[in-house]
């Protein structure tokens, strides 16, 4: 009863926008607009590849949302106006692919860090996050950086306790940028596009817990959701990635 | 013999002002409702009593009571000075009390940083004199909380102090009471429904306080996870479970509500 509940309210939003929606593709331009829901950690090559996109097809506008990918694809599984999901790790893209019954692609990889503030700090090292002076954060275990923070602290690998968990992994790596923090666990792409306010160090056992981000063009989105996701898949995509730090499939 | 004079018949509520006041009240009750129907009853218990909910459970009710009592200890001398000293600057103190009130929250916890965060104004030589650190501490989260809380404290202590009046307070002066006996014997109990909706509402917004504390003492189950915290992390992973403590603060909120209503309409009658 609750659900059909739901699905009445959503149908009804969706009638209450879809006028907007038609108003504001008026005119002879005819411009279309493609919305992609992406991880917090896709945020600098995502950002790189809607320019290219609109570049390569003038008539869409691409819009973009970063958050961390389990509040993404819970907002895709409740029905949110989106053409396109990218997460950061492969599991969490399962579970909105399942309950969309739709196969997404994994384009590229990643891994954990260990991200300090340029410069002599108290963090050399896995080994000084044990010590309780030190203040290190990490992200909440739903988010797929906390999951994998959450298996090297359950496997030992790292010792001591995180002073915060962070909802993703920008607001990890902000509170290691701002000086909040002597340390945080973030992707190895992250410190790449961070530029020089932090440097990585190395995290034992990270590389046997690497992340796979997904993506998914979702059901009854435009043709243009698919170019998207071709264009991420295509070389140029790729170079994108590999310079903003993600590893090849 | 003719029956009562009726006041005129003011007619049918016209459908211009019907219709939306019946949106209006819809979009207000539809959500809860939709709420209340989509939590599972039946694991409430079971869920309640998990550690995570424990702590933030534990954690909610201990910072918000730090900080009624800040409030009461630090806000009730404030209300005072606003409403029963002359000086120079009141008003712009008011205003400035008052705008906490309208910050959005995160703003608030970006402003706490810069002032208390490790590399903060205050936060940095604290940290070089005396090794002190404020965020991530359950202290960060009673601050951050005070911070929000105060002035609905302030502004409903001060109006109170208002609507009693100066002339009790210059009866006891001409007996021969100093400023603070008055205060104590006089100004304070006349005041005391002000205090006591005044120590609700802030206790209501403390225990609701989310972005702030997020943002200034970040988020870690047992030190700084609130329930409003824990229901945001829950979110991402296990819907139903935050459906589950909504229904808690919920819960919460309408016992308040019911408490403030008398408190409430006895302030305003006066």
């Amino acid at each position: 009863m609750t659900h059909t509940g739901r699905r009445s309210i959503v149908s009804l939003a969706l009638a209450l926008t879809l006028p907007l929606t038609a108003a504001g593709c008026g005119g002879d331009a005819e411009r279309g607009t493609l919305t992609v829901l992406a991880a917090a950690s896709l945020t600098e090559p995502f950002t790189e590849l809607a320019e290219r996109f609109e570049e390569q097809h003038p008539d869409v506008e691409v819009r973009l949302a970063f958050d961390s990918s389990a509040t993404l694809a819970q907002q895709v599984v409740e029905g949110a106006p989106a053409d396109v999901l990218a997460t950061a790790d492969g599991a969490t893209m399962l579970t909105a692919a399942e309950a969309l019954d739709a196969d997404p692609l994994a384009f590229a990889t990643n891994h954990l860090v260990l991200a300090v503030p340029r410069g002599p700090g108290p963090v050399e090292g896995v080994a000084d996050l044990a010590d309780p002076d030190v203040s290190w954060v990490a992200c909440v275990p739903t988010a797929p950086c906390g999951r994998v923070a959450a298996t090297l602290l359950e496997q030992g690998l790292i010792a001591g306790e995180p002073v915060s968990l962070e909802v993703d992994v920008k607001a990890v790596l902000a509170r290691v940028v701002d000086g909040e923090a002597d340390a945080g666990l973030v992707y190895a792409s992250d410190v790449v596009t961070a530029g020089d306010s932090v440097r990585a160090l190395p995290l034992p056992g990270a590389a046997d817990e690497r992340t796979v981000p997904s993506v998914l063009a979702l059901p009854g989105a435009p043709g243009s959701a698919q170019d998207f996701v071709d264009l991420l898949l295509s070389r140029e995509g790729q170079d994108v990635l590999r310079a903003a730090g993600f590893g090849p499939i | 013999m003719p029956t009562a004079v009726r006041a005129p018949s003011p007619g049918r509520p016209p459908l211009v002002l019907l219709v939306p006041a019946l949106v209006a009240a819809t979009l207000l009750v539809l959500p809860l409702v939709a709420l209340l129907l989509d939590t599972p009853w039946r694991g409430l218990l079971g869920q309640l009593t998990e550690p995570a909910v424990r702590q933030a459970l534990w954690l909610s009710a201990l910072t918000s009571l730090a900080t009624v009592a800040g409030c009461l200890v630090l806000g009730t001398p404030l209300a005072w000075l606003l409403a029963r000293v002359e000086f120079r600057g009141r008003a712009l103190l008011r205003a400035v009390v008052t705008v906490p009130l309208v910050l959005p929250p995160v703003v608030a916890g970006v402003a706490l940083l810069t002032a208390f965060g490790r590399a903060g104004l205050v936060g940095e030589p604290l940290r070089e004199a005396f090794g002190v650190t404020v965020p991530y501490t359950t202290l960060a989260v009673v601050l951050a909380h005070t911070f929000v809380s105060m002035p609905f404290y302030v502004l409903a202590v001060e109006g109170a102090m208002r609507t009693a009046g100066g002339r009790y307070d210059d009866v006891a002066a001409t007996l021969g009471a100093d400023r603070w006996t008055t205060f104590r014997r006089v100004t304070l109990p006349l005041a005391l429904p002000g205090v006591v909706s005044g120590a609700v509402l802030a206790w209501a917004r403390s225990l609701g306080e989310f972005g702030a504390t997020i943002t200034f003492a970040g988020n870690y189950p047992g030190t700084t996870q609130t329930m409003p915290s824990l229901i945001y992390s829950t979110l991402q992973g296990d819907p139903e479970l935050a459906r589950t403590l909504s229904i808690v603060l919920l819960a919460v909120s309408v016992v308040v509500i019911g408490a403030l209503r008398g408190r409430w309409l006895v302030g305003a009658g006066r």
